[in-house]
Parts: structure tokens; C-alpha cells; sequence
């Protein structure tokens, strides 16, 4: 009998990601210009983290009508946010037939405790974290992916550098640890002394962990692959751009040659000026502090 | 022998683990010099247009079709199915690169909430393999020198031509070795 929404099926799906580019888009047109530069997957939004920054306000699901006029676009896989712990627009999207839930702090949260229980759901979800304890716990709740929040809608790379080195610095030290020492540990970082447990086996998170939230350039994307990314989402990186076709192509190709300078000295010729930045120091709202 | 994990995108990691474990020697392969080092080469799972691209990119993709037309052996799991067929009945546009004689259907099966997983009966293995099939990629046309391997509900979905061999599942992920030895076998 065939067996549908398993663990295996979710997890299985975003290790197909790996080594791949997610990109914001808020149109079909956008979608279309993301699948040809070679997007691994597209994310369906009303607006990108630039502009729900600049325009405030509460920040919901994306329209249903826009997120199948995504879907129709591209052959790609689409995923769409949704509001931290609102299980009524998760159950929305999965009855669109979108392929994967993002429970994003990049939208106003709905739940200021409680994030979805994600087991519920066959189609799978990628939540935010800054350290592996908020990672192990989304994945308890049924995060089949993570992706290090990084402060989305800046181009500014220093807190998804932040997050990503607080990953993987944790999970270094579990790699060093004591068998005795886990549960103390667990509770200190709030997860599930089994996945702490898991975490140490592995050497690495037990799902794919991408990066998210400032990056801009391809020399972001790479420095986001140095540090241990298993890929990249770029928000409003592409479109709020020059030259978005060229800005998506040189990303994509930068994922791949992370390591390789003379590769990413030519990949980054002639693609246009970036989205301009933002200093952290000067938000007036700080994204990565939703998530419980 | 050494056999290389194309290395642009997809689930690399997990056909490179397979492989360790069975004691084979793997190089991740990235660049067409890199070919001549490898005895057989694994297209994995990932995105398939994606994939295309960056081969294209890396200066691969006429190389490894030359290659494999002249009898290269080439495994390709569910995006390395669709770059290795013929045509994409779906998405005429997208080139690949026709090196076994199949059609395949992108994502015919449907989004990612139709995915499933079932077990498999394969040629030559007396164990049932879990088949794990992600938006997975249908033959729907197959010439009459390509050799089923695998069915599942009446459609073929692990075959081989000569030293070519595709799979619209994803054997890197079911936990088990025996699909990965059938290609090293059919290397031989």
C-alpha cells in the first residue's frame, strides 16, 4: 500500500533542495524569471521582507488567487508562508496543494506561545531558528527543514552569519560532549534530549538546514555555503535588485561554486548593483525575535 | 573502480553515503576533468531544470553526452531520470540529454502531498526495496531496447539500457544498498 505525508516523504523532499537557491516572488512574471535562472523552488508572498518592513502593519498568508496564479507559472515546487501558530492558514495551503509550508517570522505572528503542531500535516514545513534549541524544537513540533532566520528584508548578511555560527557552533560542542552531560544540556538549550541525543550521532542537524535573511550578493550566498549552509533563500535579494535575471543566475551558480574564488570572481562580474541595506542597529522591528 | 556523484544539486550526500557503505571509492564531480577519473557516474535527486542549467554552466553536459553515448555508464534517481530521457511529454522546452529512449511526465504523479512511498519489487533482488517517490517523473513511452527492472501499478519505474539506468523513485533514500549494486553491476 502506498503510504503518503510520512516523515521519510518530508524530510526526503527538502534534502532534494541541497545545494539550491529558494527565491521570493510575488508574481508569475517573478516566478518564471526565478525557474529560468534555476531556482531550486520559488516561495509565493504578497510582498517581500523589504517591503512588508517599509509598509508595517499586520502580514498575512499571500492570497489565494496569488498563490495559484504561482503555481500554474513554473514546473518548480512552490512553497508559501504562514503566520507563527496559524494552523487555519497551514490547512489552506495544504489543501491548495502547495508543496511546502513556511511558518514564518517574516509574517506577523498568530500564536505569541505556540507554534503548529507540523505532524499533523502531510504536506511539509521549514521554520526559522537562531540556535539549535529553537532548530530541535521546531523539528519536534514536525519542521522537516530549517533555515537560520538571519534579519529578512535588510541585504544585510551579519545576522544570518550570526545564527548559522551559533548552529554550528552547538552542535561542535555536542560532538564533544559526554553521553552524561546531554540532558543537562538539553534542558539548557530547551529541546528533546533525543534529538540533542541525534544531533550528537549525526554532526549535523537531523534535517536540512538552509540559510535565510540578509543575503544580497552571490559572494553572501557562498559565505552562507562556507559556514555550513546546506543552501540559501534570498528574499528580497533578486527583485529588489538592478538587475534581477542576472542577480538570480549569479546566486544560483554561487551556491554551487562556494569555494571555488577564481568561479566567484567571474560569476560576480556585471550583474548590477544589489538591493540597498539596512543597518541592524536601526530597525525598528526585529524578525528574528518571533518563534517560541 | 571509483564511481563519481555529479555535484551541482540534489541530494548528493546521500548516494555518496550509500556508496561508502558498500566500501566504493566516490568523487563528487563538478567538472568535466573530473570525468575521466570515474568509472560511472550518478545523476541524483534535485531539481531537474536546475540541474540542467548548472551542467550546462560547468561546460558537462555536452561532454557527458558524448560520454554516454559511447557507452559510459550513467545511473540517474528521479531528476537524473528526467535529464538522462529523451523527452519531457509535459515540457517540450526542456532540453535533456536523450541518451536512453524514454518519455517521461514530470512530476506525474502530482505535488508534494501525493508523494508516497510503497515497496518494490525488483528484478534480481529477493527483498522488497522501499521505493520513496518526490514529485516523481513517470515513463509514459519506452523503446523496445530498454529493459524494465521495477513496476508499480503497471508503469515501469526502474529501467536500464545498456550501461544507462534510471529510476523514478529515490533508492539513495530508502535506506538500502542492493539498487546502488545492481548499477555496479550493470558497470561491469
Amino acid at each position: 500500500m502506498e503510504k503518503y505525508g510520512t516523515w521519510t516523504l518530508k524530510k526526503g523532499f527538502a534534502e532534494m533542495f541541497k545545494h539550491g537557491v529558494i527565491m521570493d516572488v510575488t508574481t508569475a512574471e517573478q516566478a518564471r524569471i526565478a525557474e529560468e535562472a534555476g531556482a531550486v523552488a520559488v516561495m509565493a508572498l504578497e510582498r517581500v521582507p523589504a517591503d512588508i518592513r517599509k509598509q508595517g502593519g499586520v502580514a498575512r498568508m499571500a492570497s489565494v488567487q496569488k498563490i495559484k496564479e504561482i503555481m500554474d507559472a513554473v514546473s518548480i515546487p512552490v512553497m508559501a508562508k504562514v503566520r507563527i501558530g496559524h494552523i487555519a492558514e497551514a490547512m489552506i495551503l495544504e489543501a491548495l496543494g502547495v508543496d511546502f509550508i513556511d511558518e514564518s517570522e517574516v509574517l506577523t505572528p498568530a500564536d505569541d506561545k505556540y507554534h503548529i503542531n507540523k505532524h499533523e500535516f502531510k504536506v511539509p514545513f521549514v521554520c526559522g531558528a537562531r540556535n539549535l534549541g529553537e532548530a530541535l524544537r521546531r523539528i519536534a513540533e514536525g519542521a522537516a527543514m530549517i533555515r537560520t532566520k538571519g534579519e529578512a528584508g535588510t541585504g544585510n548578511i551579519i545576522e544570518a552569519v550570526k545564527h548559522m555560527r551559533q548552529v554550528m557552533d552547538e552542535i561542535r560542542r555536542i560532538q564533544n560532549m559526554p553521553d552524561e552531560e546531554l540532558v543537562t544540556y538539553a534542558k539548557e538549550i530547551g529541546a528533546p534530549v533525543e534529538l540533542v541525543a541525534e544531533v550528537k550521532r549525526l554532526g549535523r542537524l537531523p534535517v536540512v538546514n538552509f540559510a535565510a535573511g540578509g543575503v544580497a550578493t552571490p559572494a553572501d550566498a557562498a559565505l552562507m555555503m562556507l559556514l555550513g549552509a546546506d543552501g540559501v533563500f534570498v528574499g528580497s535579494g533578486i527583485f529588489k535588485s538592478k538587475d534581477p535575471r542576472k542577480m538570480a543566475k549569479a546566486i544560483v551558480a554561487a551556491v554551487m561554486y562556494y569555494d571555488d574564488p577564481k568561479m566567484l570572481a567571474k560569476i560576480s562580474e556585471d550583474i548590477g548593483e544589489a538591493m540597498p541595506g539596512q543597518d541592524i542597529a536601526e530597525l525598528a522591528v526585529r524578525m528574528q525575535e518571533r518563534g517560541w | 573502480m571509483k564511481i563519481g556523484v555529479l555535484g551541482v544539486q540534489g541530494d548528493i550526500r546521500e548516494h555518496v553515503e550509500t556508496l561508502r557503505s558498500m566500501g566504493v571509492d566516490v568523487e563528487i564531480v563538478k567538472k568535466s576533468e573530473q570525468l575521466d577519473e570515474i568509472d560511472g557516474l550518478i545523476i541524483p535527486g534535485g531539481e531537474s531544470t536546475t540541474i540542467s542549467k548548472l551542467m550546462k554552466f560547468a561546460g558537462l553536459w555536452d561532454v557527458l553526452k558524448d560520454m554516454v553515448s559511447k557507452g559510459f555508464p550513467v545511473f540517474g534517481t528521479c531528476a537524473g531520470m528526467i535529464v538522462l530521457s529523451k523527452r519531457v511529454t509535459n515540457n517540450p522546452s526542456q532540453e535533456t540529454l536523450g541518451v536512453i529512449d524514454i518519455d517521461v511526465e514530470r512530476n506525474a504523479y502530482g505535488r508534494q502531498v501525493n508523494s508516497f512511498e510503497v515497496d518494490l519489487e525488483i528484478k534480481g533482488v529477493d527483498v522488497p526495496i522501499r521505493g520513496v517517490f518526490i514529485r516523481a517523473p513517470r515513463i509514459v513511452r519506452m523503446g523496445s531496447e530498454v529493459e524494465v527492472l521495477a513496476v508499480h501499478n503497471g508503469t515501469p519505474v526502474f529501467v536500464r539500457q545498456g550501461k544507462i539506468m534510471v529510476a523514478s523513485f529515490h533508492p539513495e533514500l530508502s535506506g538500502s544498498s542492493h539498487v546502488h549494486r545492481i548499477f555496479l553491476e550493470t558497470m561491469r
